[in-house]
């Protein structure tokens, strides 16, 4: 029934969900745009993550430590990130096929490490929701907003932080000026190839820490292949927010609402094929960038190696 | 003669690249305590040690080449398809029902029409997103990821029900397929194994790809706005219709490699509810093929059987030493990071010849060449 | 200069990739039979038992370790070898094989290398069996879960009524249920999952018609984020008890035990994922029929019948978990309904 949907426990419940699904997103696509602002296409998204979701669900296991597991999963990301730095910047690989090497990589590995190491699903004590007095009990909006774990509170903070290393820091400026202009930015001094290894090595960072949230925040279990295409969809994402953090927030979040209003829509039994429910927050993701035809330009150096002086 | 042994060393390069990252694996394969040794000649055995095992990879690098050479066209454009594997089900999806329902016709008749279905549904699912990114901006990376995901999901849909095998309808467990295909719609198959007449197409279409984008106008127009937008447009070509084009294009092979799985291998549609259940990830690594073969449709042909060898081996060492399957998607994984890696040593081989051609070539003016000139010069390598 | 680009290479992909790998001490979940199963070594002489020994292949599209569909299959064969003796009884596998033609591809190699059985442990290898036996009539294959032999003389069929442990835990739920609202999460509308999912409705609704069940196909076998967040969705319109089958739910259980509401399993044993909260797994149990195969099979009979794993044989059961205090009378019920379903008194109507 279509009227179900419209209360208030179903709102809240489409918010609050919303609000979670998005934050892995949001982790992953705010680091592929630092390296997409600097001239890097990095489609191995995907596969940082599920190596920083096993890194940090193991660690978190065997040593019961949920910070020394997010720790695991940053350096994991980071060294994902830098072997992906070595290989297009100093080796002037084509971008989106290392990336798709790197996805396959990870894939294969956090599946093996999970089979060798671990061997059955299990589970852990993730990070707790965390309860602000005052602010949690305020009906509705308290449950959306302040009951919430850590990590869902980083991916929201990570949002203004990033705008504001972007736009308003000579090092926002050096990462723009090297995905605009790279001959312009090294010819003023900028080192091309060390922006680009800050943004690499940042983006695989925030990566392992998306697959951190899942593993050790949100769904407290590792199995393989548990992001399920959630990297491909963050990538996407950095498109539809135009390169802007702010724009990226919005991107996850619609995908996300229309995600959980689809689960709703289907728990309050409306009489639609399961299929074509699922569908919805893809086709709605392309109509709405269809519908605000935006004229946001990409990086001119986007996915071009550069080589100095020619 | 010279050049000839320079490019046969180029040739070489991704298969020496693909050994230096199976060293890499061998050492992963020690710490699971296996023998390498073993295990390789398991991956050679499994890909070429008989002619059934050589047939095999051969049925495996069709789709890969049938997708790889649609990459050609649109990377040569300079769009970035990664919807292979969307347009590969929905050309599947096209096929099938015409081979499932035009069964009056002679067989051969019927398999032409559905092959054209196929291309057709591969094109449309690919033109969408040409015309999302030409007309409304919409970036193909982001338009061609969310495609493949509404495809599935439209197969899954349309396979266990509207298009589903009418036994299996009856059944209390109503597996999601379709009826298989009668016999005479199949596509023959070349030699006693499993090698159809798909593999033969792929190659004829590569050649026709090579001739498309290098001695037809179209195909000329497609590689200068991938070169250059601007002074494209600036030279009276319609950018946004190339750019539709090199996506729809790419698209139709890609959903021509769907029909032809269904009409060559399982002569039937199945999901197991992913894309790569039906596909085999064929829509993304041939992708890989097609890079693997430096973006030249005919290169790409030894490539997608490299790469089809490495897959097809790979599941023989898996069974023969018995690692898990995991192992199998990391080393891929590598054997692609570190192809793509090598273009490095081409392109610095490639420069130094061109800097003695020069030094050489210094007493003569340099080349007052059009546009069409230069790009031949530099697509000239691959 | 190529040299130090390769090394360097090399050196950075295998730190990075391989910071992990402490992986040899570990506690391996190795199969017994595997390291010696190789079939190169097979010829060979050896100077060990007279008879042969049985030799089994099964192609699996997921993970022998998953929890579910895969895992059942792997711990049956386990189960075999156990009673029939590692020297009696081998057995190799290929998982991860979700791509029909490689599966093709295996079961034609496995075939050729004279296996005993071959098994394809997936509906959808179905084409792929009907095309390859034939030309093996010495060896015999089984496939699953389905009830169709193509006719063949060498294709055993094997099935699991899924509806009737599905019934049986539908029943508990609707016992248990205080907000007489039950969800239930399922992957796609198809196959296995269906048949649970039908069945356990029927469970619910002929014990309690007025309880509302509430059923969320969420359209992957993978995404354990999609299927938590369901179970939290089901949780917030009011379910107080959840099932859900396939591999993604290990997610979703977890969130039932945050919330303190019940789950019931399927496929195989979840207690261990969540102690408190799972009252009873559906659990299959193909070594019942797998026995029988072989039995047939060592008699000479390589095909031809198919088989349903159900309550009466055993081949599946119901495994109650010890750390959750079922009412007495709860069980009492659970115990009726599966006699009931075993010997045909109670009948299972699906939609």
């Amino acid at each position: 029934m279509i009227s179900d949907l419209f209360t208030v426990t179903v709102l809240v419940g489409i918010l609050a969900s919303g609000i979670r699904l998005s934050t892995p997103y949001l982790y992953a696509a705010i680091g592929e745009a630092f390296g997409q602002k600097s001239g890097v296409l990095n489609l191995g998204v995907e596969g940082q993550m599920l190596l920083g979701a096993f890194a940090a669900f193991y660690v978190a296991l065997t040593t019961g430590s949920l910070w020394l597991g997010l720790l695991t999963a940053m350096i994991v990301g980071a060294l994902m990130g830098l072997a992906m730095a070595y290989v297009t910047v100093n080796l002037h690989a084509e971008q989106g096929i290392s990336g798709i090497g790197f996805y396959l990589f990870g894939l294969g590995m956090s599946d093996l490490l999970f089979q060798k190491l671990m061997g059955t699903v299990e589970t852990v004590k993730g990070f707790p929701e965390i309860y602000i007095p005052g602010l949690s009990d305020i009906p509705g909006i308290g449950k959306i907003f302040f009951s919430q774990n850590i990590l869902v509170y980083g991916a929201y903070l990570l949002v203004p932080i990033a705008w504001f290393v972007l736009n308003k820091t000579t090092l926002g400026l050096k990462i723009r000026s090297v995905g605009e202009n790279p001959d312009a930015a090294d010819s003023l001094g900028v080192s091309v190839s060390r922006i680009r290894y800050f943004t690499i090595i940042l983006g695989g960072t925030l990566s392992g820490i998306a697959g951190a949230s899942l593993s050790i925040a949100l769904l407290n279990v590792f199995q393989q292949n548990m992001t399920s295409g959630l990297g491909f969809i963050a990538v996407a994402l950095v498109y539809f927010g135009g390169w802007r953090p702010i724009g990226i927030l919005g991107g996850a979040l619609l995908f996300s609402f229309i995600n959980s209003l689809q689960l709703w829509m289907q728990v309050l039994s409306i009489p639609i094929p399961s299929d074509i429910a699922v569908m919805m927050p893809y086709v709605v993701t392309i109509l709405v960038l269809v519908a605000t035809v935006s004229k946001v330009r990409a990086p001119s150096a986007l996915s071009k190696p550069f080589e100095r002086g020619d | 003669m010279q050049s000839r042994l320079n490019s046969l060393i180029d040739a070489l390069l991704p298969v020496l690249a693909t050994l230096a990252a199976l060293l890499v694996g061998a050492v992963m394969l020690m710490f699971l305590k296996v023998n390498p040794v073993v295990a390789y000649a398991a991956l050679w055995d499994g890909a070429f040690g008989s002619s059934n095992a050589f047939a095999e990879t051969l049925v495996k690098a069709t789709p890969l080449l049938l997708v790889g050479i649609g990459i050609c066209i649109s990377f040569r454009g300079d769009v970035i398809n990664i919807g292979g594997e969307g347009q590969m089900i929905i050309g599947a999806v096209f096929a099938t029902w015409v081979g499932l329902n035009f069964t009056g016709l002679p067989g051969w008749l019927t398999i032409t029409l559905a092959m054209l279905a196929g291309f057709l549904g591969g094109a449309i699912w690919g033109g969408i997103p040409g015309v999302l990114k030409a007309y409304f901006s919409v970036n193909e990376i982001l338009s061609t990821v969310m495609m493949n995901a509404i495809a599935v999901q439209l197969m899954n849909f349309l396979l266990r029900g509207p298009m589903i095998d009418p036994a299996q309808a009856e059944m209390a467990s109503q597996i999601p397929q379709t009826a298989r295909l009668e016999e005479i719609f199949r596509l023959p198959r070349l030699v006693p194994t499993r090698l159809h007449l798909g593999a033969l197409i792929a190659v004829i279409l590569a050649v026709l790809v090579y001739i498309l984008l290098w001695r037809t106008t179209l195909g000329y127009r497609i590689r200068a706005v991938g070169q250059n937008p601007h002074a494209s447009r600036y030279a009276g070509i319609k950018v946004q219709r190339y750019m539709v084009l090199a996506l729809l294009l790419s698209g139709a092979f890609a959903g021509l490699a769907g029909a032809t799985q269904v009409f060559g291998v399982n002569y039937r549609m199945i999901t197991d509810g992913s894309s790569s259940g039906f596909t085999g990830g064929a829509g993304f690594n041939g992708i890989v093929a097609a890079l693997f073969g430096g973006l030249h449709p005919i290169l790409t042909i030894p490539a997608s059987i490299l790469f089809g060898a490495l897959l097809v081996g790979a599941n023989k060492m898996q069974r023969v030493v018995q690692v898990p399957s995991a192992l199998i998607t990391a080393l891929n994984g590598l054997v692609v990071v570190f192809v793509v890696s090598s273009e490095i040593i081409r392109k610095r081989r490639q420069r130094r010849r061109e800097a003695d051609a020069k030094l050489e070539n210094d007493s003569l003016p340099p080349p007052t060449g059009s546009g069409d000139k230069q790009l031949n010069q530099a697509e000239a390598g691959s | 200069m190529k040299k130090i680009v390769w090394f360097v290479l090399t050196l950075a992909l295998v730190l990075s990739a391989c910071g992990a790998p402490a992986a040899t001490e570990a506690p391996v979940a190795e199969v017994p039979a595997a390291t010696e199963a190789p079939v190169a070594e097979v010829p060979a002489a050896t100077e060990a038992p007279m008879a042969e020994p049985f030799r089994v292949a099964v192609v699996m599209p997921s993970a022998i370790t998953d929890l579910a569909f895969g895992q059942s299959m792997y711990d049956a064969l386990v189960r075999v070898q156990e009673e029939m003796g590692a020297e009696n009884f081998e057995f190799v596998y290929s998982e991860g094989m979700f791509v029909v033609d490689d599966a093709a591809a295996a079961i034609r190699d496995y075939a050729t290398q004279g296996f005993d059985l071959i098994i394809a442990h997936g509906s959808q290898y179905g084409s792929s069996l009907q095309e390859i036996a034939p030309d093996f009539p010495e060896t015999s294959f089984a496939w699953g879960t389905t009830v169709d032999t193509f006719g063949q003389a060498n294709i055993f069929a094997y099935e699991a009524l899924s509806q009737e442990g599905g019934y049986v835990n539908g029943v508990l739920a609707a016992t248990l249920s205080t907000s007489k609202v039950i969800g239930v999460i399922g992957p796609i509308e198809t196959g296995d999952a269906k048949l649970y999912v039908d069945g356990f409705k029927a469970g619910v609704l002929a014990t309690d018609p007025a309880i509302q069940v509430n059923v969320n196909y969420i359209g992957s076998f993978s995404d354990i984020a999609l299927a938590s967040e369901s179970a939290t969705t089901q949780i917030a319109a009011g379910a107080d008890v959840l099932t859900g089958s396939a591999q993604m739910v290990v997610g979703a259980i977890g969130k039932a035990e945050e919330a303190n509401v019940l789950w019931f399993g399927t496929q195989s044993n979840q207690a261990s994922l969540a102690p408190s909260i799972v009252v009873a797994s559906q659990v299959y149990h193909w070594e019942v029929m797998l026995k029988e195969m072989i039995g047939l099979i060592q008699d000479g009979t390589l095909g031809g019948q198919s088989f349903s794993a159900n309550l009466a044989n055993g081949g599946q059961v119901i495994e109650f978990n010890d750390g959750y205090a079922l009412p007495a009378e709860a069980q009492a019920l659970a115990d009726e309904t599966i006699k009931g379903i075993a010997d045909g008194t109670v009948t299972i109507t699906l939609p």
